[in-house]
């Protein structure tokens, strides 16, 4: 068997191993699909009414801003269900299986790649989900194309792959699963500062450069553009570049925090 | 020099300013258990980590199943198995699944693995666990299950890292059978352990580690030759009766602040006779009277530069857990 095989062979052995995990203990998972949910059903019918008013020159009524706010929770969802995959794999850094399997001659980087690929299959999944909860309260987006569509599915799993290998860094070198899950708070939390529930302009004018470039701001509109029909422009790119950055940056931290000596 | 399961020359190995191993010489001939006995913190684990590729050397020039550790470790990792002093199952998932997931990890063949699994399971009396998961198992159970995790891929030498800390006596008993039945298929084993009676037990060759020193190594034999042979002990609660009797025999090692003698003697019956004879007439009466034959305890304290008296031991081991 060629390099190669055994590094997919392993690999995918290590993602069965995970989503058993997944399939074992779904308590991590659903918390963290709730939240998005949660939100998505409180700023559309507890404040619907005053969130409307702030978009499109407040002409807008409550299902307006329900197609305004589905693509930034479907993004925000990405960012939740990853503080999965920080914590687990920090769990698994801290338990001793982990040094059986460094003594193993396993592919190396096997235990990482099941946990990217698990994680990007949970986001994926956790996005559908909370994407049918959408549907179901009233969300269409019946003027966008299949080839849209497909690049809206496309879309997501590359961001969904890029904030995983951040995710996956952050468990690398955190100490617990309690440290890993703090530190991927800001993961979660990025959405609420982007353009994801109100529109940039409507923001304090320090504060909209900030909000304009964070990685979730142009990916929100991307999807927009590619859900709704509405202008991407420039943030397409920005969208692809951050989603690379964040990966590659993510891949290099989570490889060498992993290749340290353990204690 | 092929029939070397793990030849160590020079190992070194320091954190930061604390130097653990200190360049220590090593050589296990396959088939055999080898023991590395040592009190705590005196670098056992870590010699375990870097034989077994977990952890870097600073130095050394290191063999282990017939492969360069630094040029070839993924050879070493295929005749290897390791483990280690804290349990290195996946406590999420149950003992069987655990058991497979290390089939697929050794690239066995389905049926092949199923079968290697099953039959482990009978071996180390998990059938009835299978199902469950790890985590709620006994620290015994956990432990078979972690050395049965280890045999899933056949590895030709296995490290052992204090495999019986934390056991209740009946499970460490069966940990001993498992490691001697796993001498008699071949296989070579690398044994730390603090525990001397365990050395004594197991091992075929036996390395004192001290400090990151080799203080010894022998067999357990060779080993209790190096320090004096055995002796009887009569303590006195009467410093009076203590004095008096130490100026009466005088081929005896005095302990002035434990108020005690030590008079050699090998132990045997006639010994013990004349030497109760001996007593009366000299008009000594001792509150208590013990035999010491040597065991590896007076090695291990003799060589680890301890200044527990030996007849203290298994208290002061005691205390110490």
């Amino acid at each position: 068997m060629s390099a190669l095989t055994l590094a997919v062979r392993d690999s995918s052995t290590m993602l069965r191993r995970n989503l058993l995990h997944v399939r074992r203990y779904p308590s991590l998972t659903l918390n963290l699909l709730l939240t998005p949910v949660m939100l998505l059903l409180l700023f559309v019918y507890i404040f619907g009414d005053t969130m409307s008013a702030g978009i499109a020159g407040g002409g807008a009524d409550r299902s307006a801003y329900l197609a305004y706010v589905v693509p930034g929770i479907l993004l925000m969802t990405i960012g939740s269900t990853v503080v999965g995959a920080a914590v687990s794999v920090a769990t698994d850094m801290s338990e001793g299986i982990m040094a059986r399997f460094r003594t193993m001659a396993i592919h190396r980087g096997s235990v990482l790649i099941g946990h990217v690929v698990g994680s990007v299959i949970q986001s994926v999944a956790s996005v559908v989900l909370v994407g049918a909860v959408g549907v179901a309260i009233g969300f269409r987006s019946t003027d966008a194309t299949v080839l849209e569509w497909l690049a809206a599915f496309g879309f997501l799993t590359l961001f969904a792959a890029a904030v995983t290998w951040i995710a996956v860094g952050m468990g690398t070198a955190s100490p617990n699963a309690e440290a890993a899950s703090n530190m991927a708070v800001p993961l979660f939390l990025l959405p609420l500062i982007s353009s994801a529930f109100t529109p940039i302009d409507a923001m304090p004018g320090w504060f909209q450069p900030i909000a304009e470039y964070q990685p979730f701001t142009p990916a929100i509109e991307t999807l927009r553009g590619l859900l709704l029909g509405t202008e991407i422009g420039h943030n397409g790119w920005l969208a692809l570049a951050w989603c690379l950055v964040l990966g590659a940056l993510g891949y290099r931290w989570s490889t060498s925090a992993f290749r340290r000596d353990p204690k | 020099m092929t029939s070397l399961a793990i030849a160590a020359k020079g190992l070194r190995k320091s954190y930061g300013d604390k130097v653990v191993l200190d360049g220590i010489d090593l050589s296990v001939p396959a088939g055999t258990i080898f023991s590395l006995l040592g009190p705590n913190g005196a670098g056992k684990t870590t010699a375990v980590k870097i034989l077994s590729t977990l952890v870097a050397p600073d130095g050394g020039d290191l063999r282990v199943g017939g492969h360069d550790l630094a040029a070839e470790p993924q050879a070493v990792r295929a005749a290897i198995g390791v483990t280690g002093q804290f349990s290195a199952v996946d406590g999420l998932i149950t003992g069987e699944e655990n058991m497979l997931l290390m089939a697929d990890l050794h690239r066995l063949p389905k049926r092949e693995g199923r079968r290697t699994v099953a039959a482990l399971l009978e071996r180390f009396d998990l059938v009835e666990a299978a199902k469950k998961p790890a985590a709620g198992y006994s620290g015994g159970m956990k432990r078979r299950l972690d050395i049965a995790m280890t045999l899933v891929g056949g590895p030709r030498i296995i490290f052992l890292d204090e495999p019986t800390t934390g056991l209740d006596p009946r499970s460490r008993h069966t940990m001993w059978q498992i490691i001697r039945e796993l001498v008699s298929d071949g296989v070579t084993v690398f044994l730390t352990t603090q525990y001397l009676e365990e050395a004594d037990e197991l091992a075929d060759r036996i390395a004192v580690l001290d400090n990151g020193t080799l203080a010894a190594e022998g067999s357990a034999e060779e080993l209790k030759r190096l320090i004096p042979g055995g002796h009887v002990r009569l303590r006195f609660s009467d410093p009076a009766a203590y004095r008096s009797a130490a100026s009466a025999l005088r081929e005896t090692v005095r302990d002035d602040e434990a108020l005690a003698l030590q008079i050699p003697s090998d132990g045997s019956q006639r010994e013990l006779r004349s030497l109760l004879d001996w007593l009366d007439s000299a008009g000594v009466e001792a509150d208590e009277l013990t035999v010491h034959t040597p065991d590896l305890d007076d090695v291990f304290f003799a060589l680890t530069g301890s200044t527990t008296v030996p007849a203290q031991h298994h208290q002061t081991e005691e205390a110490a857990r």
